[in-house]
C-alpha cells in the first residue's frame, strides 16, 4: 500500500471512530474540559450532527452547482452574452455578504433551523463555482470547438458531449472550493439552530468548555480534509488520461 | 460535382471573398492556395456553412446547401483542420466514430470502420484505437484528424492547412498518404494551403487566391507554364518553376524510340526525376522502362526543349 492510501485510511479511522465512540477519546479532549464540566459532548448524538451537517452541505453544494453551472452556460451563450457582467457582479455580491449577516438576514423571513443555513451555504457556494465554469467554458479550445461545429453536432451536442466534459475538471475543482466553504461555514449555523457540527463548537464556547470546541472542530476538520483529497482525485481521474503519457519505448 | 456560384462574404468595409466561382469534379482534389488573409479559409467555410455567404451559393450534387440544416449539412462534408482538433476527452476510436455516431450507425459498423481507417493510414487499430489524442505523436494525431473526417465516407472533404503543423519529412508523408487514400477512396477533396509546392503536389486542380478574388483557377501544369498575373508567379517562384513543370510531367509523354546507357527510369516517373538522373551520371540519355521491360529513352536535349516551350 502506497504511504498515502495508509494516512487516508488513518485519518478516516480516526474520524469514524470520534464520530462513534466519542467515549473512547476522554483521555485525549480531559484536559480541556474545565475541572467538573464532561470532556465529551453527548448532548445531542455527534453521528447524527454529523450527517445533518453533511446532508445540508451536499444540498446546499448540490443547488450551487446546478444553479451557478446553469448560469455560466447560459452566459456562455449567444443569447446570454450580455448578461455576463451582470452576473458576475451578483455572483461576487453573493460573496461579499459574511455569512452570519446572511443568517441574521434571513432568518425573520425562514425562522430558526436548517432553512437560513441552506439559503446562506447555497449563496456562498455560487460563486466559486460560477467563476470555474465561466472561466472552463470561455477558453476551450478553438480548434477543437470547430472541429465539433465543423462535423455537425448541434448546440445540445456540442455542449453535452464536447463542452462540459473538457470543461468538468476545472467547474469541479469550483465544486471542491465551494464545498470546503460550505464545510466550515455549515458551523454557523448552530446560532440559529440548525443542527449541525458547529453545536458542540458553539456549546463549548458558551460553557467555556474547551475540549467541546477541540471535538466538533477536529471532526469538521477531518471531513474536509477527506472530501478535499476525495474531489482532487476525482480530478486527477479525470483530467490523467488527457496529459501527454509518456512514451513507451519503441 | 460541387458548384460554388458567385460567392461573396463581406466583413464591413472589406470582401474576404469576392465573387469567386469553381466547379469542382467529383472525385478529385481541389487545392486552394493563397497568401494569408486572402480568404481560403473564408471560402471554404462558406461551404459546409461555418460562414453564411453574404451573396452567391453552393450546390452539391446539385443540391444547394441552403437547402437543409447547417449542422445536417455538415454531417455529410468532412472537415478537417490545421492542428487536427481532436477531441481530448475521447480515445482515438471514439473520435473516428464522431460522426458516424451522430448518424446512428450500429456499433459493430462503427467499430469495423474506425479499424478500416486506422490500418488504412498505418496504424495498427489494437495499438492505437484505445489512445488518448495526447497519446499520440503529431503526425499521427493529423491522421486521426482526417481519418476522422472521412469516417462516414462523406460526398466531400473539405481541409484547411491540414498539414500545417507538420515537419516537412512528416508533411510530406501526409500528402502522399493523403494522395492514395484519396485514389483510393475516389473521394472529392477541397483542401487549403498557403503552400505552392502542397498545391502543386496534391492538386487535380489549383485555385489561386489573392485578396479574396479566385485570380487563376486551373490543373498545376498551368499554374506553373502560363500564370495569369505577376502574383501567380510570384507564388510559383520564377527560379523554381522549371523544375516545378519538370516534376508534373511524367517521363512517358517524352519517352522517344532509342536505346540510352545505364539505369533506367520507370515511364510513370517525372521529367525531373529523369533530369536529375541524367546529370547526376553525366549522361544525355537515360533508358525508359515500363513494369521492368525497356519501352525506349528521354533524352537531356528533349527535356531541355520541353521547358523552353512554354509560353
Ligand atoms: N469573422 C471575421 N470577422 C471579420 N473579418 C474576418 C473574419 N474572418 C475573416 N476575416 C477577414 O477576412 C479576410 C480573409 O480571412 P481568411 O479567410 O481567414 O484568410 P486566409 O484563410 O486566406 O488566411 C482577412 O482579412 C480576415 O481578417
Ligand atoms: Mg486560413
Amino acid at each position: 500500500m502506497r504511504p498515502a492510501t495508509i494516512l487516508r485510511l488513518a485519518l478516516l479511522g480516526l474520524l469514524l471512530a470520534l464520530v462513534l465512540r466519542p467515549h473512547a477519546f476522554v483521555w485525549m479532549f480531559k484536559p480541556f474540559a474545565p475541572e467538573r464540566g464532561s470532556a465529551i459532548y453527548d448532548r445531542t448524538s455527534l453521528l447524527s450532527l454529523a450527517m445533518n451537517h453533511l446532508v445540508l452541505v451536499a444540498v446546499a453544494s448540490l443547488a450551487a452547482t446546478v444553479i451557478a453551472v446553469a448560469l455560466a452556460i447560459f452566459v456562455t451563450r449567444p443569447a446570454g452574452e450580455a448578461f455576463r457582467p451582470l452576473s458576475r457582479t451578483i455572483t461576487n455580491i453573493g460573496q461579499s455578504f459574511p455569512p452570519v449577516a446572511v443568517l441574521a438576514l434571513a432568518v425573520p423571513a425562514l425562522g430558526f433551523g436548517a432553512r437560513p443555513t441552506l439559503v446562506a451555504l447555497f449563496l456562498y457556494g455560487l460563486l466559486p463555482i460560477f467563476e470555474n465554469a465561466l472561466t472552463a467554458l470561455s477558453t476551450l479550445p478553438p480548434r477543437t470547438m470547430e472541429a465539433a461545429r465543423g462535423m455537425g453536432l448541434n448546440r445540445w451536442q456540442r455542449l453535452i458531449q464536447v463542452e462540459l466534459p473538457l470543461a468538468a475538471p476545472v467547474i469541479l475543482a469550483g465544486v471542491r472550493v465551494s464545498v470546503m466553504i460550505a464545510l466550515g461555514t455549515a458551523t454557523i449555523g448552530s446560532t440559529v439552530a440548525a443542527r449541525t457540527l458547529g453545536e458542540p463548537i458553539i456549546a463549548g464556547l458558551l460553557t467555556n468548555n474547551t475540549a467541546f470546541v477541540l471535538q466538533g472542530g477536529l471532526i469538521v476538520g477531518l471531513f474536509a480534509v477527506l472530501i478535499y483529497d476525495a474531489f482532487v482525485q476525482i480530478e486527477n481521474r479525470l483530467l490523467d488520461r488527457r496529459r501527454p503519457a509518456p512514451r513507451k519505448a519503441a | 460535382m460541387i458548384e460554388i456560384d458567385q460567392i461573396t462574404k463581406t466583413y464591413g468595409e472589406i470582401n474576404a471573398v469576392d465573387a469567386v466561382s469553381m466547379l469542382i469534379e467529383t472525385g478529385t482534389i481541389t487545392v486552394v492556395v493563397g497568401t494569408s488573409g486572402s480568404g481560403k479559409t473564408t471560402l471554404l467555410r462558406m461551404i459546409n456553412r461555418l460562414v453564411e455567404p453574404t451573396s452567391g451559393g453552393v450546390r452539391i450534387n446539385g443540391e444547394p446547401t441552403d437547402a437543409i440544416a447547417p449542422y445536417l449539412l455538415r454531417r455529410r462534408i468532412g472537415y478537417a483542420i490545421q492542428g487536427h482538433g481532436l477531441f481530448p476527452h475521447q480515445t482515438v476510436a471514439r473520435n473516428i466514430a464522431a460522426v458516424p455516431r451522430l448518424l446512428d450507425w450500429p456499433a459493430d459498423r462503427i467499430n469495423a470502420r474506425v479499424d478500416e481507417l486506422l490500418t488504412l493510414f498505418g496504424m495498427d487499430p489494437d495499438e492505437f484505437r484505445d489512445r488518448f489524442p495526447q497519446e499520440l505523436s503529431g503526425g499521427q494525431q493529423q491522421r486521426v484528424g482526417v481519418a476522422r473526417a472521412l469516417a462516414s465516407r462523406p460526398d466531400l472533404l473539405l481541409m484547411d492547412e491540414p498539414f500545417g503543423a507538420l515537419d516537412p519529412i512528416i508533411r510530406a508523408r501526409a500528402q502522399d498518404d493523403l494522395r492514395e487514400i484519396q485514389r483510393k477512396l475516389g473521394s472529392t477533396i477541397v483542401l487549403v494551403t498557403h503552400d505552392m509546392d502542397e498545391a502543386i503536389r496534391l492538386g487535380d486542380r489549383v485555385g489561386v487566391m489573392d485578396g479574396g478574388k479566385l485570380v487563376q483557377y486551373g490543373p498545376p501544369e498551368e499554374i506553373v507554364e502560363r500564370p495569369a498575373n505577376g502574383f501567380v508567379a510570384n507564388m510559383v517562384g520564377d527560379a523554381e518553376r522549371p523544375m516545378r513543370l519538370l516534376s508534373l510531367i511524367p517521363v512517358r509523354d517524352l519517352t522517344e524510340e532509342g536505346a540510352a546507357e545505364g539505369s533506367t527510369v520507370p515511364e510513370t516517373a517525372s521529367l525531373r526525376d529523369a533530369l536529375s538522373a541524367c546529370l547526376w551520371t553525366g549522361r544525355d540519355a537515360v533508358p525508359v522502362e515500363r513494369d521492368g521491360a525497356p519501352i525506349g529513352r528521354v533524352t537531356l536535349a528533349a527535356i531541355r526543349h520541353r521547358v523552353g516551350q512554354h509560353p
